[in-house]
């Protein structure tokens, strides 16, 4: 899911920039009110993760690979501004280090990532998670669909981004400037394997830890969550 | 032991078994993520190379590109083992310090 340079052209670049620098500027606001001195290590360790876990990729056999993204874990401990501030911290080293994900695209990217994964994720898990006890199962159950939905809903949006630039840019003979599938392509493929694979890592991801964290440490599942 | 120690240990495992992201790929025939090919790969997929995507896609030269060093393109997967792992530890390295930092401007006053 990390778009990278060339795939979106300046409009789609530029948009998505100008959508996420609002976003960053709220959520540093948010986090610098509500973060505690004591929950900074975690910060780094929701962004450490996020990281990592985003380099195991899991094979399609015979076609291509994805990875889960682990925001959505980040987003129920930490809640969704402050995962937002380290999902973006990831992405931005993906980007700038690794050369994973265009630097042209970072808005994008974080836009999909680290806005809309822990976001649309965190309140599915509050909403599935409504007044149940801390170590109840529902949590478990609730944690594992916000990952499932997080991140479909993230590649959702990828497949959108990337699937308008045949409509935005192309030659006078139809040839397209960026990316070269169009919706039609796009949206399914990206949807279908995260649906079909993606989906399940990033929820077993999340459902395990929450699961490990209701046996060695419930507190830490009512605290950053709880707050916002 | 403090469930923070513990996370950070969780870390150092997920660094070390890492590689499993790129053998197992491999062991699968499995190959670049959709929408993340290079210009060889995305000519011979649509047919040809689109030109803004052709004058963009070079626009930054990573330091370590796809979690490697430069030129360990056609190492053995041991050697790219290796480099993935030395990745993971620079990169959270480097994740840490900015986030401690962030951390520090953003918490200044204790609860």
């Amino acid at each position: 899911m990390h778009i990278p340079d060339g795939y979106l052209g300046p409009v789609t670049c530029g948009f998505f920039y100008a959508v996420m620098l609002p976003i960053w500027t709220i959520a540093a606001k948010i986090v610098k009110k509500t973060l505690k001195v004591k929950q900074v290590p975690m910060l780094a360790i929701g962004a450490a993760f996020s990281f990592v876990i985003m380099m195991f990729n899991v094979p399609i056999p015979g076609g291509t690979t994805g990875h889960a993204v682990g925001g959505v874990l980040v987003a129920i401990l930490l809640g969704p501004w402050a995962a937002c501030i380290a999902i973006t911290v990831a992405l931005v080293v993906q980007a700038l280090l690794f050369g994973d994900g265009g630097i042209t695209a970072i808005g994008a990217n974080c836009f999909n990532m680290a806005f809309i994964l822990p976001f649309a994720g965190y309140y599915i898990y509050k909403a599935v998670s409504y007044k149940s006890a801390v170590n109840s199962s529902r949590r478990i159950f609730a944690a594992g669909l916000a990952g499932y939905l997080g991140i479909n809903i993230a590649a959702f949006f990828a497949g959108l981004e990337f699937g308008l630039q045949p409509l935005l840019h192309h030659t006078a003979s139809g040839q397209a400037l960026y990316c070269p599938y169009g919706l039609n392509v796009a949206l399914p493929v990206m949807l279908g394997e995260h649906l079909l694979i993606f989906g399940w890592v990033e929820a077993i991801v999340t459902a395990l830890v929450i699961k490990y964290l209701q046996k060695q440490d419930a507190d830490i599942l009512g605290e950053g969550g709880s707050k916002q | 032991m403090k469930i923070i120690n513990r996370f950070w240990i969780f870390i150092g495992v997920l660094i070390v078994l890492s590689p499993l992201g790129l053998l197992l790929p491999d062991h699968f025939k499995a190959g670049t993520a959709w929408g993340e090919w290079g210009s060889d790969e995305i000519r011979e997929l649509a047919g040809y190379l689109p030109a803004g995507l052709n004058s963009l896609s070079d626009l930054w030269k990573a330091p370590m590109p796809d979690y490697a060093f430069k030129g360990w393109e056609d190492k053995p997967l041991s050697y790219l083992s290796f480099a993935y792992i030395f990745s993971a530890v620079v990169g959270i390295l480097l994740i840490v310090l900015v986030t401690l930092l962030l951390g520090k401007f953003f918490s200044k006053k204790e609860e």
